[in-house]
């Protein structure tokens, strides 16, 4: 009983109001003896065709607006929240255990080198104590956008120096979008620690210079930064990113020098337990 | 386009309503899942490497 009721108290709700709006718009055209075409409900069938065309067209362009400003929320937003998310789940199988709180001992002589991994392969962490708040990030083999930097975190230039190597080890990351790992890379000044941790050892690394390059200039994760001829006989460490923010304009670099290495074994570098 | 979907959804106003709210949060979610990663390697300001 109550179901054919329903649709006939609705449908002349929904008309009245209706024919309220239509009837004004009829009418002031005649009064203003104009010839401008009556509403669609009368119109030639010509006229009613341009009509329905250009209420589609609005229509697409107003979706078209909410869609872009939908991606921006994605891009924006949505990215930052997966990215983390992946990424502290990475971190979390990568070091099991909450880190030590004994001052590790550094080693003596030459730092350890492990052999370069496979593509994709997790195998180090980036501690910054000058970002405080922002978590530790993951470094994996390559830089391929796709299949590390927007998934993964951090990613090491493929053939340049591992983490301790004579050399430049070169770590590429996103400034913003996709957890934007290098976000806070203008707040480095000189002499900030840099700490690299793999499974055996801390490589603690000291920023020398800060300076903002074009996109093709790549000599700056040569092992030799600025000299891609020259032999190495120091251990470095660069960082890339997007500069300025949100734009790819430029490159922003960091470079800096090996200070000493400790193993994992013996505690954590005092750099990060504020010591 | 907006119009002709709203008129061919069945049912009262707060069942359209809700029913225009779902398809709205599907599209949404397709665009969030699919569509955008997809577009986003064309994006200008995304590069971070050099080379």
């Amino acid at each position: 009983m109550k179901r054919p009721r329903m649709p006939q108290l609705h449908v002349p709700r929904l008309r009245v109001p209706r024919l309220r709006k239509v009837r004004p718009s009829v009418l002031r055209p005649r009064a203003r003896g104009s010839a401008q075409a009556p509403p669609v409900r009368h119109a030639r069938p010509l006229a009613r065709v341009a009509y329905t065309a250009i209420g589609v067209l609005g229509e697409l362009l107003i979706t078209l607006g909410l869609f872009l400003l939908a991606f921006l929320a994605w891009q924006l937003w949505w990215t930052d929240v997966e990215a983390n998310r992946a990424q502290a789940q990475i971190l979390d199988e990568l070091v099991p255990a909450p880190l030590s709180t004994q001052v590790a001992v550094p080693g003596e002589g030459d730092p350890p080198v492990m052999a370069a991994p496979a593509l994709r392969e997790t195998f180090a962490a980036l501690h910054v104590p000058r970002w405080e708040g922002d978590p530790p990030r993951p470094i994996s083999e390559g830089t391929d956008r796709a299949t590390v930097l927007d998934v993964l975190g951090l990613g090491h230039y493929v053939g340049t120096a591992m983490p301790g190597e004579i050399g430049n080890f070169a770590v590429a990351g996103h400034r913003t979008t996709y957890g934007r790992p290098f976000h806070r890379v203008e707040e480095l000044g000189i002499g900030d620690p840099l700490v690299v941790w793999t499974q055996d050892t801390w490589y603690v690394y000291r920023v020398t210079s800060t300076l903002i390059v074009m996109p093709n200039q790549v000599d700056v994760i040569a092992p030799v930064p600025g000299d891609p001829t020259a032999v190495p006989t120091e251990r470095m460490i660069t960082l890339t990113t997007c500069h300025p923010m949100f734009s790819a304009r430029e490159r922003f670099i960091v470079h800096g020098v090996f200070e000493y290495w400790a193993p994992t074994s013996t505690g954590t570098p005092a750099e990060l337990l504020g010591r | 386009m907006y119009g002709w979907i709203w008129r061919h959804l069945p049912g009262p106003v707060p069942v359209r309503a809700l029913i225009a709210l779902v398809l709205v949060a599907g599209v949404v979610a397709a665009c969030f899942q699919w569509v955008f990663p997809a577009i986003s390697p064309l994006m200008p300001f995304n590069d971070t490497t050099v080379g």
